[in-house]
């Protein structure tokens, strides 16, 4: 097996079993959405009326518009618990056993993201079933037709968890990324109102909206989900995947890490 | 054969200097201990020898391989235990090394003999099942140099291992890797600790930043105690 495959292997199969480990987060990630569905939609239902717009061909209940928004929310909130751990990992030295292993850097640092994608991936679908479960359902194959689109933007909010955690000196500076990355990520988004909607309100919010890669993130996995394809959300993502990436493996080089480590 | 070369290495933290034009060569099988006081420049040193930082200015070969032209060669030959204790305190002793042979391509039956041999020679076979969060630091530190040694590297780091450890681990330990250097591995070992180095040993003193003796210990103790010579020969820091 080639030394490539085996260390892709090696990791993904530690952030699994790092996850397995946190039950908690596995429950915080499924209740945090689910709240969202449960609770806010069923106060938002009336206040928010919504018109068909694609890729939906009739009316549909608030609830059901949110669903792919709230995907997107489990996929940001695992980007940054990833992000979390990578700085764990350097503050308890972890960190630095990956980073001298002989393998390229860039190989290293892709197999994290692919692990990380790939728990964000399982938790996307254990909310859908939930969601299912309660009632909100897709198209039969649009939970199919979804897996390449859950991929796209797992990897791109998995890349900017590693360009973050490459910028962020020590773990008590992450509460700021709540405030200034997750937060205005999620609200400035089209995950849980339409763009036209916010339009109503303010251009230069739709503007900001319409520029946020998390807003094409969330439309590629509604459009997928309802088996529609969306080529501008999909460049878009694949965009600031290759842009949070190229940071974030300028951020680990080892010409940059020792100069912002101490100077 | 040289197994390590640093040549007219210098490296600042923004105006603070680091490491000024330290050079020096160490052949295999020989222990060679890096005694200093703290914030000579010794984790400075480590960080640029694993590439974990990268020096703009002077030259680094590990056993042969240029450590900025040929990183991955050079990175192949290194074995490291860093200070701060990298294990994952959740997996067991044996996932810890197969998960680091892992970083090193190894597989299959070659990943198996490997971590059986290291096992066994560190004297830790009977604890490979036990999680690293219930061993003691005695034994956390013969399982990362049990890892360390898993790809057979041509060098050996070991940056201020007996740090937290009791007296008799530390003994232990300081006796297992002399032994390595014996069987040929070129070992490198920072520490503050005179009492760690032995008169046969190489030993390099680092002190603001350069190297201040180089030589066998005996020689650089000359008649007093090495600890009254490394006292003598480093000034306080201001």
């Amino acid at each position: 097996m080639s030394g490539y495959l085996t260390a892709l292997i090696a990791i993904v199969t530690r952030e699994a079993l790092r996850f397995v480990h946190q039950r908690e987060r596995f429950i915080a990630a499924l209740v945090r959405p689910l709240i969202w569905l449960l609770v806010f939609a069923a106060g938002f239902r009336a206040a928010l009326g919504l018109s068909i717009i694609p890729p939906y061909q009739t009316y549909i209940t608030y609830e059901t518009y949110i669903v792919p928004g709230l995907c997107g929310m489990v996929m940001l909130f695992n980007g940054m618990q990833s992000s979390l751990s990578l700085i764990y990992d350097r503050e308890m030295g972890s960190m630095k056993l990956l980073l001298t292993s002989p393998l390229p850097r860039w190989w290293l640092l892709t197999c994290k993201l692919l692990g990380a994608t790939a728990i964000s991936i399982l938790q996307v679908y254990a909310f859908l079933a939930i969601a299912a479960a309660f009632g909100i359902v897709m198209p039969a194959f649009g939970y199919v037709a979804v897996l390449p689109a859950l991929i796209v933007a797992g990897l791109m909010l998995g890349s900017l968890g590693l360009v973050l955690s490459s910028f962020i000196k020590q773990l008590e500076n992450f509460a700021g990324v709540m405030n200034f990355v997750i937060f205005p990520m999620f609200f400035l988004s089209s995950a849980l109102y339409p763009l036209w909607k916010m339009a109503e309100s303010s251009e230069l919010l739709y503007d900001i909206c319409a520029l946020n890669p998390f807003t094409h993130a969330v439309e590629l996995i509604r459009f997928a989900l309802y088996l529609e394809f969306n080529g501008p959300a999909l460049m878009w993502t694949v965009l600031a995947t290759v842009v949070f990436m190229t940071g974030a493996l300028w951020g680990y080089s080892p010409e940059n890490t020792g100069i912002r480590r101490k100077g | 054969m040289t197994a390590i070369r640093i040549a007219n290495l210098n490296y600042t933290y923004g105006p603070k200097t680091a490491l000024k034009d330290v050079s020096f060569e160490v052949a295999a099988g020989t222990f060679c201990a890096l005694l200093g006081p703290n914030g000579a420049g010794k984790s400075t040193l480590f960080n640029l020898l694993t590439r974990l930082f990268s020096a703009p200015a002077g030259q680094i070969e590990i056993a042969g391989h240029d450590l900025k032209r040929t990183p991955r060669r050079a990175l192949a030959q290194l074995g490291i235990v860093f200070q701060q204790s990298t294990l994952d305190l959740d997996l067991t002793v044996r996932q810890n090394l197969s998960y680091f042979a892992a970083l090193h391509g190894l597989s299959g039956k070659t990943r198996e003999v490997r971590i059986a041999g290291v096992l066994d020679k560190l004297n830790i076979a009977d604890r490979a099942h036990e999680k690293a969060r219930t061993l003691n630091g005695g034994h956390r530190r013969r399982t990362e140099i049990a890892r360390a040694l898993l790809h057979n590297p041509a060098v050996l780091l070991l940056d201020e291992p007996t740090v937290g450890l009791d007296a008799a681990a530390r003994a232990a330990i300081t006796d297992h890797v002399h032994g390595l250097a014996e069987d040929g591995t070129c070992v490198l070992w920072a520490t503050h600790l005179a009492d760690e180095v032995w008169p046969d040993d190489r030993l390099i003193i680092l002190d603001h930043a350069q190297v201040i003796a180089d030589g066998l210990a005996k020689d650089i103790s000359a008649d007093q105690p090495l600890q009254s010579a490394f006292l003598s020969l480093t000034r306080p820091r201001e």
